[in-house]
């Protein structure tokens, strides 16, 4: 049975801006990340990758860099023990061990430019780079297989032989095609009869890259005892520990991670690619720490970038304005093993809209590039950047207020999503009128005065927002501030608003709880930090923890006064008897008497929480565009969004705004540019053009709170859904700009020339 | 093993004197981090395009990845560590705190290291002039408008 809420809407705590409580480290330098590990007797180890986008491993020598001066050990895939086979489901997620330990080593072929071949444990870091160069790899090159269009050919040059692909139920062996499912509902064909406008549409993606600014990193010990203790800059330290021992085939109780600070992952760090193999040299080295930094072209070349590749859209609708039908086709790449976001793209792409007939087909698809990850709303931005396009298309060609058609079609509680799914309480229509309601959207695009074309882009956009697993202590001090230990990594203020929701119970400020982060031994499980979970799940542990606190001071209080439990009240950081009022005593004044009441008091929580609240998001994207050199400069930009309740605005802002510069990146400059020889060619940040501050406007923001029941507070995850519009609005806007759409992305200058030009 | 060669430098880092035995090849960032110990100076690209490692020298904005440890002799350093004093923060990281201009912090130092550099020679640059100064220093979370604001608090309270 789900608990709901019927969320107030004022609070003492949440809702307010209190200073980060890691915020003082991280402004002075002091705080601790991953490459910032210091152990006694660290040793460093650098990776040999592959110079090939697709090859066979005809051998592997060794025996140079083991016997060079500094070197310690070398690590191959034949290190690893014998994986399990299949899918496993770590209850966190679906693995394949046997493909990831391929993957952080690759056994038998190197499946993309960069895959890693070998490891080198070596006195200091430059020791261990130039040993990386005494391996000898013999490759027997294969063709590379670049995009879907060659994955999917008749003639395919097949990537894994050992696959075999789902397709709609039937296995297929000597396939690319991974799998292949479908989302069907109502009469399509009738649907595509009764509408009196049908568009159809073909984007192709490129992959792009999250860009956290921290390279990926590790530090490992395997010692005598056969236990791991590992330091990894990680959205999730028990996803560490679960897939190092899942990898290195030892119990979960025999790996312990410690979480470090995390400098950015946008999803991109739910993955391992480096503790265990810092791990087997560690064990090599006689349990040396090993220490790994991932230089930044390997972060491009071999993490987890955000799938590229094709998607179909046919939409149609009635002269009244209502969408009869809809059909799509999503074509993603995984990289080179099976795994992308299609199925998250399959369940986003209708998200915003009631379709009464639909299809959707997904594919996911394996090439010879890095195997994808999650990244900020895995699938829907893609998909956001098809469907937005044919509804702007839609409305241009029938004259149509683009708010208007949105508000006409939107899903609302009880719309079936397109995989069938139906719809709690949500707040599309809140948004969409926060939008139109806007200063932005009411205020004309000014004229340009200097020869460029402006337009103006609208487009929505859906995550579904996640829950599972979280757990948080609290520890009552006898100041009466209270230690709050929680499992969730913090990735940007999550700290911060966990703790706000525990103040808020316990009518304590924001200050007086001071949240940690400890080991994966010291605290219950708790998920990854992704699918936005972190502030709603964690933050309704810490909720049900400071009420079991206050349950617990609430009988000490009782022992106090000679008085039953049950007639003690809580209320404004005070304890009182509801039989006498003179029985009163604060929570500080409560905390300094829990040692002669019963001694000390804390309180946990673990919750598992199976639904969360959607969040939904509206950009208004302003631009203009110089003709002579087709660049594009945002001038004003305005992101709506349903946040449920923002515990800390400043950071739910924030999250926002990030999420619209990455978007407009995504949209405008960013792509894994593939060479025919399938390298990235610009795998660094000069050449792979992230926004700097020089390309962007200031990022308004408009919080919508439409409180979500499933949580005491009305929390929703708010930072995911913000990727999703900035594409189409975006692509939308440049469409008005120069009267062309740009169905492939990015829509870098040279192809908005080329489109001028035609 | 043989040692490798080493070379001598005698630098100042955060107003202290410091003495080394450096690398010939060793970058002013590794230098910075795993010889003085001073890790708030931050790792993100090793080529010069992030802005991560920056630190000041001699009241130039650099990125230390793109200098050797051994060109800083008879130089003066100046790193994240070394911007608060006895008396507290400095006004910009008092400000980066409030305008809730970090998310995850990794570019903070570096932020802060090069907004410093702007502001000790331009104390009221403009929001144009800010964002044209900090290009060199790559965010990925903020979308930089926090981080804009709160430079330019900091301008307006000069």
């Amino acid at each position: 049975m789900v608990q709901t809420f019927d969320p107030k809407s004022d609070y003492k705590v949440v809702g307010t801006r209190p200073i980060r409580h890691d915020g003082l480290d991280k402004v002075t330098g002091r705080a601790i990340y991953g490459g910032d590990v210091k152990l006694p007797g660290l040793i460093w180890a650098e990776v040999l990758r592959s110079p090939h986008a697709h090859a066979r491993i005809k051998s592997i020598d060794t025996s140079e860099a083991e016997k060079a001066p500094g070197v310690f050990a070398v690590a191959t895939n034949a290190d690893f023990p014998e994986p399990r086979s299949g899918e496993i489901d770590t209850g966190e997620d679906v693995v394949n061990f046997e493909r990831d330990t391929k993957n952080i080593l690759a056994k038998d072929k190197v499946l993309y430019k960069g895959h890693a071949v070998a490891a080198v444990a070596a006195i200091d870091r430059n020791t261990a780079l130039e040993a990386t160069k005494l391996i000898k790899v013999e490759y027997e090159p294969l063709p590379p297989v670049r995009n879907v269009d060659e994955a999917m050919a008749d003639n395919a040059t097949i990537l894994l032989e050992d696959l075999v692909g789902d397709h709609l139920g039937e296995d297929v062996p000597h396939t690319n095609i991974a799998r292949q499912f479908r989302h069907e509902f109502g009469d399509l064909d009738r649907g595509f009869a009764e509408a009196d406008l049908v568009i159809e549409k073909t984007f192709t993606l490129q992959m792009v890259h999250q860009g956290y600014i921290e390279p990926h990193n590790a530090t490992a010990i395997w010692d005598e005892s056969g236990h791991v203790t590992a330091w990894s800059s990680t959205q999730g330290m028990f996803a560490v520990r679960d897939q190092t021992a899942g990898m290195l085939r030892i119990p979960e109780s025999q790996v312990t991670v410690h979480p470090v600070e995390i400098g950015g992952g946008f999803g991109g760090k739910t993955k391992v690619y480096l503790a265990p193999v810092a791990a087997i040299l560690s064990k090599k080295s006689n349990g040396r720490p090993v220490k790994m930094i991932m230089d930044r072209n390997a972060v491009f070349e071999a993490s987890g970038p955000a799938p590229g590749g094709k998607i179909i859209v046919k939409m149609g609708v009635t002269n009244d304005g209502k969408i009869t039908a809809c059909a799509s086709d999503l074509m993603y790449e995984a990289g080179a093993f099976p795994g992308s976001a299609v199925g998250a793209g399959a369940i986003c792409i209708y998200g915003c809209y009631n379709i009464p007939n639909s299809r959707i087909d997904g594919f996911d698809i394996v090439v010879n590039k890095p195997k994808s990850a999650a990244y900020r709303a895995p699938g829907s931005p893609q998909a956001a950047f098809a469907i937005e396009q044919v509804v702007d298309e839609i409305c241009d060609q029938k004259g149509w207020d683009k708010i208007q058609f949105r508000l006409d079609n939107a899903s609302q509680e009880g719309t079936r999503r397109g995989d069938g799914v139906m719809f709690g309480k949500i707040g599309l229509i809140e948004t969409l009128e926060a939008t139109r309601d806007s200063d932005h959207w009411k205020s004309p695009l000014e004229p340009s005065t200097n020869g460029k074309l402006r337009g103006r882009g609208i487009a929505s956009g859906y995550w579904m927002n996640g829950g599972n697993k979280s757990t948080v202590d609290l520890m009552l001090q006898d100041d009466g501030t209270v230690v709050m230990n929680e499992g969730s990594a913090d990735i940007g203020g999550t700290r911060a608003s966990i703790a706000m929701q525990a103040a808020e119970v316990l009518g304590l400020p924001a200050e007086d709880v001071h949240p940690f982060i400890p080991s994966t031994d010291s605290i219950g499980f708790t998920a990854t930090t992704g699918g936005s979970r972190t502030t709603y799940a964690t933050g309704y542990a810490a909720w049900e923890a400071a009420n079991k606190l206050i349950a617990e001071m609430s009988n000490r209080a009782a022992v106090l006064w000679g008085i039953d439990a049950s007639g003690v009240e809580f209320d404004a950081g005070k304890f009182s008897s509801s039989a006498d009022p003179e029985l009163s005593i604060s929570f500080k004044d409560l905390a300094a008497r829990i040692g002669d009441t019963g001694g000390p008091l804390s309180s946990t929580a673990s919750v598992n929480l199976a639904a969360a609240g959607a969040g939904y998001a509206v950009n208004i994207c302003d631009l203009e565009i110089d003709p002579e050199t087709g660049k594009t400069d945002v001038i004003r930009y305005t992101a709506v969004q349903d946040v449920g309740k923002a515990v800390h605005p400043s950071y739910v802002e924030g999250q926002i705004q990030g999420g619209a510069a990455q978007g407009l990146g995504w949209a405008l400059n960013e792509e894994y540019f593939i060479s025919d020889d399938g390298s990235m060619a610009n795998h660094t940040f000069l050449d792979y053009r992230m926004p700097t501050s020089l390309d962007l406007p200031m990022i308004e923001c408009i919080l919508v709170e439409v409180a979500n029941p499933l949580h005491p507070f009305g929390v929703r995850g708010v930072g995911e859904v913000p990727l999703a519009p900035p594409l189409p609005a975006a692509a939308n806007a440049v469409k008005d700009a120069i009267g062309k759409r740009m169905l492939d992305l990015p829509i870098k200058p040279g192809r908005i020339l080329e489109a001028l030009a035609e | 093993m043989d040692l490798p060669e080493r070379v001598h430098v005698r630098t100042t880092i955060n107003g202290q004197a410091q003495e080394f035995l450096v690398p010939p090849y060793m970058s002013l960032l590794d230098t910075i981090r795993e010889i003085a110990g001073l890790t708030g100076t931050k790792e993100g690209c090793l080529d010069g395009n992030c802005g991560a490692c920056t630190v000041d020298i001699d009241g130039r904005i650099v990125d230390s990845c793109l200098v050797l440890g051994a060109e800083v002799d008879g130089q003066s350093i100046t790193t994240v560590e070394g911007l608060a004093t006895k008396d507290g923060l400095h006004p910009l990281q008092q400000a980066f705190l409030e305008e809730a201009a970090l998310q995850c912090g990794i570019c903070t130092p570096g932020f802060l290291v090069a907004s410093k550099g702007l502001l000790d020679n331009e104390p009221n640059p403009t929001e144009g002039r800010i964002r044209h100064w900090l290009a060199g220093n790559l965010c990925r979370c903020t979308g930089y408008d926090k981080i804009v604001r709160a430079v330019q608090k900091v301008a307006a309270s000069s």
